[in-house]
């Protein structure tokens, strides 16, 4: 252990990409599946040393190679990013015994292995933009996992998740493109491209070059706002998540765009943010309308969608509207409320997509007409759908109230109070898009299209259960999600100048 | 100095400056989607000349230790563009593969003809 204890944040990395090599020479589905559920249950394990060792003892810094920075790459770990690494990590373990079945059904036997492939690729690009401390890397990082989400998502059976699959390329290229025009501004004006360096020293270059400076801030953050589904520049997102195969879905909505949210707080609060009073700049304010405008427009769009994959994935374009509100509000509580929702989000989202998953496995379709009296039976997968659902909503006594209420103190510490309503307002609106799924579900009597539906299997039921039972438990128990992100946006606001 | 020097001693920019937007151009306009990846293509080449241009340093040398010389042109913008084209290359294939597999599952390339006969079907 002591061996292998300073090199645990170059193998969150190396190990997910040793594995997708593997798994790429593997020729059968089940031996794919054994080798990325190994790596995923192992993650989880070096990401939760790494953060414990990061909570106690102080940022941990890698040097690639031996080279120190800001010449080599350093990979770079703390509070915040540790809190990423654990997320991403964790779903992926969880998730994975729900791939097996779900992929054993959608995909054809020869293209299994190569979806396990690609997923431990995507995870090897999500882990490592979170633990990387250099920009171009992170652009690298970035390309490995969209590649890789390109192809997961062309993998559906139905033909338009070719075309979702394409529309997102050609979004998520021109997203990474306009973010490594960024990250070039920044390399001419600093001449660095390690991220603690460039902190450093951007203030030297806002005191001559102001207007490039803000350039290279407004390209970083129109990339990374395509990469993460920020409104208006989301409309890859439903497309892609409706078509792909369910475990796709699962997976990226619970880490894909959650990630680039972290390396847009990155840029915000520990690169721009230490060296260029931030706040002064209208960007907070834009990034709060354009948040505003997500929760209410993506939520009414979700009130009339009929495939309730589609609606779940409007959905996660309001709560990224959410998440983003809490950058916008850059204060303490309202950080602290959009960095809880990274973590809640996802476990709730990734309960809701997996349930439908389930419904597919058993039924064949996600569509809400067909879909009537299918809480009778299959009911402990919707039972964990209507606790999620209370979860989307915010209810109290789940975790999305935990994050709602931060969001609202945020906003009133701003002085904000019309903003309180506002959130309020728009809980109101997935009331009525939940609503819907669930009057269907359990108060109209089956239909005989779904007679012979029940349960499915443990293996799909259990990472059900329990991500619905963590999003009831982070509703209590806030130690973990708001105290840790409490102290992480301490630190970031902290160092704001 | 004149704005008519600037532009023309800066006039690799300029160039560069043009290919990002006919590039961004053609895949925001063109309905066609061999064509879009093209424009993509030459939107991320743009990007290149973009990180190479500033590297070069008139009368500068290959970064070579040598007391003769010491003025060089800067080595690291060619070594992250190497990466950048490899993404980029990468990209250009899985999107005509994406395209070969839409051709064959629609008969056509043309996003209106597409949309079309997904709302026939």
């Amino acid at each position: 252990m002591t061996a292998v204890q300073p090199h645990l944040p170059v193998l969150q990395v190396v190990i997910p990409l040793l594995g997708a090599l593997l798994a790429g020479l593997l020729r059968r589905g089940t031996s794919g599946f054994a080798l990325a559920l190994a790596v995923s249950w192992l993650m989880p394990l070096i990401a939760v040393a790494l953060l414990c060792q990061v909570l106690t003892g102080g940022p941990i810094s890698y040097h690639l190679g031996g080279w120190p920075p800001p010449w080599g790459i350093e990979y770079r770990v703390d509070a915040l990013n540790g809190f990423v690494l654990v997320l991403v990590s964790t779903i992926g373990a969880v998730g994975m015994p729900f791939s097996y079945r779900s992929v054993a059904l959608e995909l054809e036997p020869r293209q299994q292995a190569w979806f396990y492939c690609m997923y431990l690729l995507c995870l090897t690009g999500l882990l490592g933009i979170t633990v990387t401390g250099d920009a171009f890397n992170a652009f690298v990082f970035l390309e490995i996992s969209s590649l890789s989400t390109y192809v997961m998502i062309a993998l559906g059976r139905d033909r338009r998740a070719l075309l979702s699959s394409y529309q997102y390329l050609i979004m998520g290229t021109i997203g990474a493109t306009f973010y490594i025009i960024g990250v070039g501004f920044i390399y001419l004006l600093t001449g660095s491209l390690n991220m603690v360096d460039i902190s450093a020293r951007l203030g030297a270059a806002w005191a001559s070059q102001p207007s490039a400076v803000i350039a290279a801030l407004a390209f970083v953050t129109v990339g990374l706002s395509l990469k993460l589904a920020l409104f208006p520049l989301h409309v890859w997102l439903p497309n892609a998540y409706a078509y792909a195969p369910s475990f796709t879905t699962v997976f990226l909505s619970a880490t894909a765009t959650k990630v680039t949210i972290y390396l847009l707080i990155r840029y915000y609060f520990t690169i721009f943010g230490v060296s260029i009073d931030f706040r002064a700049l209208p960007i907070t304010e834009v990034i709060v309308v354009l948040s505003l405008a997500a929760m209410f427009i993506a939520s009414l769009v979700a009130v009339f969608e009929q495939n309730v994959k589609r609606m779940l994935a409007y959905s996660s374009v309001a709560q990224i509207g959410y998440i983003t509100l809490g950058i916008g509000l850059a204060d303490q509580a309202g950080l602290t409320g959009g960095l809880v929702h990274i973590v809640n989000h996802a476990l709730m989202k990734a309960a809701l997509f997996m349930s439908m998953g389930a419904v597919f496995y058993r039924v064949g379709t996600v569509n809400l007409k067909d879909l009537a009296g299918i809480g009778r039976k299959m009911p402990i997968t919707m039972a964990a759908f209507t606790v999620a659902g209370f979860g989307l909503i915010g209810t109290p006594g789940t975790s999305g109230f935990i994050s709602k209420w931060y969001l609202a103190l945020g906003a009133f510490e701003r002085g904000w109070w019309w903003l309180v309503f506002l959130i309020v307002a728009s809980s109101l609106i997935a009331v009525v898009y939940v609503g819907r799924v669930l009057e269907v579900a359990w108060r109209r009597e089956p239909s005989p299209a779904i007679a012979e539906a029940s349960d499915p299997p443990l293996t799909m039921l259990v990472p059900i259960v329990l991500l619905a039972a963590a999003t009831v438990y982070f509703g209590f128990f806030t130690e973990w999600t708001a105290g840790v992100a409490g102290t992480v946006a301490k630190t970031l606001i902290g160092g704001l100048k | 100095m004149s704005v008519l020097e600037t532009v023309l001693g800066h006039y690799d920019y300029v160039i560069t400056m043009f290919l990002m937007m006919a590039g961004l151009y053609i895949v925001v306009a063109s309905g066609n989607m061999v064509k879009k990846l093209i424009g993509l293509s030459i939107f991320q080449t743009s990007v290149y000349l973009l990180y190479i241009e500033p590297g070069k340093i008139t009368g500068g040398t290959a970064p070579i230790v040598d007391p003769a010389f010491s003025v060089y042109s800067n080595p690291l913008p060619h070594v992250l563009i190497l990466t950048a084209i490899v993404v980029g290359v990468a990209t250009l294939a899985l999107g005509l593969a994406l395209v070969a597999r839409i051709n064959e599952a629609y008969g056509t390339i043309e996003e209106d003809e597409i949309f079309d006969r997904d709302r026939e079907s």
